[in-house]
């Protein structure tokens, strides 16, 4: 999969000289500088996101390109985090330079914050794995001299052997406990000042009291012992807790490599006609721009100069691209497609539609209700409890027993070991990690923690039409019309140029050999002279194509090829409907979903298409703030919805919906709004996604059964007092390893097929 | 039973010795990237700059 993935990557270059020959004359983006940390011999260090960053070639790749550049000392690619470290010499070249030189190589890099959290993660992360070390040491060594103590039990160990033994456990244990058991006391510790109860709390108490009643044991020579119990007890949970954060890590990881890759560059001209890339941030009223082919246009504005067509199926949902001229107004987020252009700025950011979108959006998120996670929810009902049991027992045998109160205390700890939330701190995290690990393997990103479980309980899915129903790029649709030679000669003119219908020729043809000497006319097409014949490619008038029985298709664009002695040839384009769109409707019809389609394109394209599709409730010409509302109104009939879309218009939706997936071809903002980000041509990750999901929650449910029955078992024991060391050790042992292995069974579990 | 003497401390000592590789391991940065680690040994190092630097950051 890596490979296929690898195709659009461009030829590296790396030729230093042809770097800075990109027209605009580039100037130190100074938006990077407060990213960047210096060391003492003059080198700076710099961490970027790197876009489009697959398998272990791509790192390969750019290590190998940037260590050929003599004054970057050193460039590190983290696979996992999609990040670059590089040291450079900051006298020798720029970060615009650095940034160029990976543009070359065809990855899209910006700097990252370092200050955005990625250390504050890995720290945890690496304290948790710490604790786990220590634990495990710990756990080892005092399982090897538990086990001698409980042979001897049978055998003839005398007291002064055991006694011995026991303080050599509690000499392993003790320091153990006080260092790897920091995380569960702090959390206790925070959820008792706020007077609450949390799961740590059962836990530390559990952990603090068996390791206290162990000790006292020791000192007066008893042979209740159970340093092993609670030291195994911590680190089965540091490996929950290991997990559980390694999830989330994972998540703030993608959403933030999300938000540094958001902010953008705008070129300004300015009195002299000079060109400067300055960040949009620093945009303003009146300046000029100019927009390349291919661009985003990064504010509201009016053209000056130059005639176009804009593509604004990211902003409006509108499918078709539009034509505009001087003296028209262009929008925030919309894509130049046909000819450069210069836009005077009538609104810069706060002002802007897009920063209107930014708003809904960040409100929606506001009014999402706080999902309460299964696991938090267990853990309200079993904190309680357990301190219930274990008071209730101490008080039983205080009161009904003539054993007193030493005996009565040593079987209330005894339950608030044994009922140890081992199998429930594990239930959830191991089987979260075996859900995204399976995920990932099919190109599905998960971006927050809970949204699996959030995903499990809907009954409403609602599309967007452009870009997720449908392609979000013009697909070729008359292909069996045209020759196979006429289709390698378009692609070869084609391979010259980044106009989106140039690209999906070449798409539809293939690689092509490319025609040296081809020339771009802005808003017309293509020309090369080959063996002195005058090829074009572009639109209608350019390749003279005046026959009238060919009349232009409202609904589609076209290309015309032209040759001369020969009739022009036409290439139709379509935004066409994803293959497996009509099977994933079927597949949530299938089980009684709400299925509709919220679109902001023309009347007549949605229903033609949700027709097609079978779907009944369809809505179009739809602002975004009219999305929410639709939303809203399904909301308050009490439907749970998965929104899936891709336009900067859906993000407020995907933001409102209670659960939110898009392509990884969407704009960057519905991204950073989604829960999930899926890759590929196909639909299908929706039904995927979902049935892992489902399947996640049964066995997170099972999990929980499992621990229910573990404790229904153990606990009567241990109220009863017939609980030894030896049984504690044994059954937690077995609980744990159950949900584990419960959950492995995700991975064997047959996916949805996929076609 | 006077084996137990130096059997016990030379069995934490291994242990402790593999505890202390274990933190050493994570400290140097070992686990930071786990999905390219297996692959990197595969990479041509017509360089030795860029890939002696296991993680000293």
């Amino acid at each position: 999969m890596a490979d296929a993935l690898h195709q659009s990557h461009s030829n590296p270059i790396a030729d230093e000289a042809e770097l800075f020959d990109t027209g605009a004359t580039p100037v130190a983006l100074s938006d990077a500088s407060p990213f960047i940390r210096h060391d003492e011999e003059g080198g700076a260090t710099l961490d970027l996101v790197i876009e489009n960053l697959h398998c272990p070639a791509c790192v390969q790749k750019i290590e190998g390109a940037l260590s050929r550049c003599a004054p970057i000392r050193k460039a590190r690619v983290n696979l996992t985090t999609h990040r670059l470290s590089i040291v450079w010499d900051e006298q020798k070249i720029s970060t615009t330079y650095i940034i160029q030189l990976l543009a070359k190589l065809g990855y899209r890099a910006k700097p990252f914050d370092p200050l955005l959290g990625a250390t504050l993660g890995n720290e945890g992360e690496k304290a948790l794995l710490r604790a786990i070390g220590v634990a495990g040491f710990s756990a080892a060594n005092v399982m090897l001299i538990s086990v001698s103590v409980w042979a001897g039990l049978v055998e003839d160990m005398g007291p002064a052997t055991r006694d011995f033994f026991h303080w050599l456990s509690a000499l392993i244990v003790l320091p153990a406990i006080a260092y790897a058991g920091r995380p569960f006391f702090r959390s206790a510790w925070r959820a008792l000042t706020a007077g609450g109860l949390n799961m740590d709390v059962p836990i530390s108490l559990a952990v603090i009291a068996a390791a206290g009643m162990s000790l006292w044991e020791t000192i007066v020579s008893g042979s209740y012992v159970y340093f092993d119990a609670a030291v195994m007890l911590l680190f089965f949970l540091l490996i929950g807790r290991y997990l559980d954060l390694r999830v989330r890590s994972k998540a703030r990881s993608a959403a933030h490599n999300l938000l540094a890759l958001r902010t953008t560059t705008a070129t300004l001209v300015d009195k002299e006609g000079h060109h400067h890339l300055i960040p949009v941030e620093h945009l303003a009223k009146d300046m000029i721009l100019f927009i390349a082919m291919g661009e985003h246009i990064p504010a509201d504005g009016a053209i000056v100069q130059g005639a176009s067509q804009v593509d604004a199926s990211m902003v409006t949902g509108e499918s078709l691209p539009q034509a505009v001229k001087k003296g028209d107004a262009v929008y925030a987020g919309t894509v130049n497609l046909s000819a450069p252009l210069s836009v005077c700025v009538t609104a810069a950011g706060e002002q802007t539609v897009l920063s209107e979108i930014v708003r809904l959006m960040e409100a929606a998120e506001q009014a999402r209700a706080r999902y309460a996670r299964l696991a938090d929810r267990a853990a309200q009902i079993y904190a309680p409890a357990v301190h219930l049991l274990a008071a209730l027992t101490f008080l039983g045998w205080l009161i009904f027993s003539p054993v007193g109160w030493q005996a009565a205390l040593i079987n209330a700890i005894a339950v608030l070991i044994i009922t140890c939330p081992c199998a429930l701190g594990l239930a959830v995290p191991a089987v979260q990690v075996v859900a995204v690990g399976r995920l990932l393997k099919q190109g599905i990103f998960a971006k927050a923690p809970d949204a699996l479980e959030r995903l499990a309980t809907i009954d409403a899915v609602v599309f967007d039409k452009t870009g997720t129903l449908t392609y979000g790029t013009p697909h070729l649709i008359n292909a069996e019309e045209i020759k196979v030679e006429d289709l390698a000669l378009a692609a070869s003119l084609a391979s010259a140029s980044r106009h989106p219908l140039c690209q999906a020729l070449l798409r539809a043809a293939g690689p092509a050999a490319a025609i040296s000497g081809v020339t771009e006319h802005p808003g017309q097409g293509l020309s090369a002279t080959v063996q002195g014949r005058e090829l074009r490619l572009g639109n209608r008038t350019w390749c003279h194509a005046n026959d009238p029985s060919t009349e232009t298709n409202p609904k589609a664009s076209e290309l015309w090829l032209s040759v001369p002695g020969r009739a022009p040839v036409r290439f139709t384009f379509r935004n066409q409907t994803r293959p497996d769109a009509e099977r994933v409707i079927r597949y949530f019809r299938a089980r009684d979903f709400f299925v509709g389609i919220l679109s902001g394109d023309r009347k007549d394209v949605v229903s033609t298409l949700a027709k097609k599709l079978g779907v009944d409730h369809w809505q179009a010409e739809m602002k975004p703030q009219d999305k929410i509302a639709a939303l809203e109104k399904l909301k308050a009939e009490g439907r749970r919805i998965l929104m899936v879309g891709d336009g900067i218009n859906d993000a407020p939706a995907l933001a409102a919906a209670d659960v939110s997936l898009s392509p990884s071809s969407a704009s960057d903002i519905a991204q950073a709004s989604a829960d999930f980000i899926f890759q590929g041509d196909r639909l299908a990750p929706v039904m995927e996604l979902y049935d892992v999901a489902k399947k996640s929650r049964r066995l997170i449910l099972q999990n929980f059964g499992f621990a229910l029955a573990y404790n229904l078992v153990a606990i009567p024991l241990a109220i009863g007092g017939i609980i030894t060391p030896i049984i504690a050790a044994v059954a937690m042992s077995a609980s744990s390893l159950l949900v584990t292995a419960n959950a492995l069974r995700l991975h064997l579990m047959k996916g949805q097929k996929r076609q | 039973m006077t084996a137990l003497i130096y059997l016990i401390p030379a069995a934490l000592l291994l242990g402790l010795l593999g505890l202390a590789a274990f933190l050493w391991s994570l400290n140097s940065g070992q686990y930071d990237d786990l999905d390219s680690a297996p692959h990197r040994i595969l990479f041509d190092d017509e360089n030795e700059e860029s890939e002696d630097s296991a993680g000293k950051n």
